[in-house]
């Protein structure tokens, strides 16, 4: 292992020398200087400069990882990866240290304390993905990525994948093998670990689990996200979505706080809402805790917003039949169960629950007439004959 | 650098609507054409609105995955992707002919986008539609004796949806490879639940020009034939029908070769692609080789 000395020698001797997480070296008339956090040494032949960097390998090999691996050419992966190994996301970066990461930067760990972690092993969730970053003898670093809820499996119980696009097929379905509309919906399967990614693929991973969360969140640090509220996003619908603008009726946002609260909580999307009703207003629930934002409504929730709109267009009615104490509790029971994905984990002899399978079939049997109607009344008053 | 970005409806519902997107991406990854390929979806993520600011490269080819011009390619697609300055008028397009257009885009300002029209009507969907038959055949040289159907939407949402059906049915009657060449339209006639009125030969393909399988390739016009009472149950490629075979082939979309029309939108548009249009060719071929 030397080429990381021959590359930081050759980049200290050439204009202003190198400069990284408080490691700086450059050349004058005077020779090579060292400069770390704890000393400074000045007045270095190249010979000498080699000799003292063995003393520093840490922060040679620090300098070498992001100087020549992981590079300037993205600086949104590069800011993703020091954010996962707990670096300053800005140091040595090039945007003029304008970005809004203070809250990192004033207690970022020194090199060397970064190392003594990152030996052990340095994790970070995203969304239900668990990265641990880990660092060899040689400052080369290696990712594993796992669903965070595995966080204690055994990685021998995981089934491994090297492939970065293998993830596309993980995304697809849900733990009970159902289709996820959702790249982001909090129902990421487990059972598989990239026990080893390189810097570059461990990005790829990531954004192919949850597309365009590195650039968003980059943006957002950045203070550059574009976020598009309700009214402009529904605004700028054309075709079968247009319609959806006939839902705000100038009569306030609770619809969209019912639509915020259905859709984007954090038990059903692991992005962090940062879209509000419009510029003016915010919405009254919350956006969640979420690692990367969203930006605007998803297609998923304009879709649900145009039956909502539809659907809501409706004049209420009354109507009339009789419920016991129990099967109001009952009704309402089923649709928490719907509301929170609960209704396989009802076991079917556990008549307890209001929305067992039994109990469901009994209500349907006892209130429900020929034509499914509640209660034997018609939906429409005019089916009434 | 380079990058090629693949954009396409997807579904909420059903996986399977970006799944050719995936394949094509795919090869299209694997024969090293471009430094970076990206896809990005209307119901799918990324969504088409932040594709781009997924992209590292400088200089990105846009390539719609979809069968036609119309309200994707001219307006949902350029909205989304906030091409600045896009007007369809510089397509300068009978319906058939848009070929792509250079433009930025206000997500990501530094960099060139090639905006480019939709594969469906690109002449090298020809050759894909009889790939499709050959495949479904199993058979490189199928032709003589076999009627081949193109089959389409219609007129009823698009009028440009009819035109690359009829576009792409003269091309391959004028190849003279088929005994017959047939235009069929799910909602106005030539009707395809009438397939075997058009046809004299005994054997007949029908290709639809869709992107990507589902209810309408997979269920509506299989039953519409007559392949099968009920889509669940399944049917045989061929099934006899009125003293036909139906070699029924599914979405052309989902035929490796079309990665092959994708890197031609590319290199229509300025792309350096190399030398992998061979390669793709080659490689997305599943029947076996003529001996000479």
């Amino acid at each position: 292992m030397g080429h990381h000395l021959d590359a930081l020698v050759d980049a200290a001797a050439t204009g202003d020398g190198i400069s990284l997480d408080g490691f700086t070296v450059s050349r004058s008339d005077d020779g090579f200087r060292l400069e770390t956090p704890e000393s400074t040494l000045n007045g270095l032949t190249e010979g000498g400069l080699r000799e003292a960097l063995a003393d520093y390998d840490d922060y040679a090999t620090n300098w070498y990882f992001w100087s020549e691996v992981v590079g300037e050419s993205s600086p949104q992966r590069r800011a993703f990866l020091r954010w996962v190994e707990g670096a300053s996301v800005d140091a040595g970066g090039d945007d003029g240290g304008d970005a809004d990461d203070t809250e990192n930067d004033g207690d970022a760990p020194s090199v060397p304390e970064r190392y003594d972690d990152l030996r052990d092993g340095v994790c970070r969730e995203w969304g239900q993905l668990l990265v641990t970053v880990t660092v060899d003898d040689h400052g080369e670093r290696s990712y594993e990525l796992r669903h965070a809820d595995e966080v204690d499996a055994d990685r021998d119980e995981l089934d491994p994948y090297r492939e970065s696009l293998a993830a596309r097929q993980l995304a697809t379905y849900d733990e009970k093998g159902r289709y996820r509309p959702l790249k982001t919906g909090n129902n990421l399967a487990g059972g598989w670990v990239f026990p080893d990614l390189d810097a570059h693929d461990l990005v790829e991973t990531v954004e192919t689990f949850y597309p365009a969360s590195v650039p968003n969140w980059y943006r957002e640090r950045r203070g550059e996200l574009d976020v598009a509220h309700w009214a402009d996003a529904i605004g700028r619908q054309t075709g079968m979505y247009s319609v959806v603008k006939t839902w705000n009726r100038g009569d306030g946002h609770e619809h969209v706080n019912w639509v915020a609260e259905a859709c984007c909580d954090d038990s059903q999307c692991v992005k962090r809402r940062e879209w509000q009703y419009d510029d003016d207003t915010d919405l009254d629930v919350d956006g969640g805790d979420g690692a990367f934002p969203c930006r605007e409504p998803c297609s998923v929730v304009i879709a649900a917003s145009r039956k909502w709109t539809r659907l809501e267009g409706e004049e209420t009615q009354t109507y009339e039949f009789e419920l016991t104490p129990s099967e109001k509790e009952q009704v309402e029971d089923i649709i928490e169960a719907v509301a929170d994905d609960r209704t396989d984990a009802i076991r079917e002899a556990d008549v307890y629950e209001g929305a067992n399978r039994y109990r469901a079939r009994f209500l349907r049997a006892k209130l429900f007439d020929d034509e499914g109607n509640l209660g034997g009344v018609p939906t429409d008053a005019s089916d009434d004959e | 650098m380079q990058a090629l970005v693949i954009v396409a409806h997807g579904s909420h519902l059903n996986p399977d609507s970006s799944a050719p997107t995936y394949d094509h991406a795919d090869t299209v990854r694997e024969v090293g054409a471009f430094d970076e390929v990206r896809t990005g979806f209307w119901k799918e993520e990324p969504s088409i609105r932040e594709v781009l600011r997924t992209v590292e490269a400088d200089e990105v080819y846009v390539v719609p995955l979809f069968i036609s011009e119309g309200y994707f390619t001219e307006q949902v697609i350029p909205r989304e992707l906030r091409l600045e300055g896009w007007d369809v008028a510089d397509w300068d397009s009978d319906g058939l002919s848009a070929s792509h257009v250079t433009l930025s885009a206000t997500d990501v300002p530094e960099k060139t986008i090639h905006y480019c029209g939709p594969v469906g009507t690109h002449a090298a969907m020809t050759d894909v539609l009889v790939r499709r038959a050959e495949t479904v055949t199993g058979d490189p040289n199928v032709g003589e004796g076999f009627g081949l159907a193109v089959v389409g939407h219609g007129t009823e949402r698009n009028e440009n949806s009819a035109k690359a059906i009829e576009y792409h049915a003269d091309r391959i009657r004028e190849m003279d490879r088929f005994d017959e060449v047939q235009a069929l339209y799910m909602d106005e006639e030539p009707e395809v639940d009438d397939v075997t009125d058009y046809f004299e030969s005994e054997d007949v393909v029908v290709v639809p020009l869709f992107i990507a399988d589902g209810f309408h390739t997979q269920e509506d016009i299989p039953e519409d034939m007559g392949l099968t009472d009920d889509y669940r149950t399944g049917y045989d490629v061929p099934t006899e029908v009125d003293g036909h075979r139906i070699w029924y082939a599914g979405a052309v979309g989902t035929e490796g070769l079309m990665a092959d029309v994708v890197l031609e939108r590319a290199a229509d548009a300025g792309a350096d692609i190399g030398n992998t249009l061979e390669v793709v060719r080659e490689r997305t071929r599943k029947t076996p080789q003529e001996a000479n």
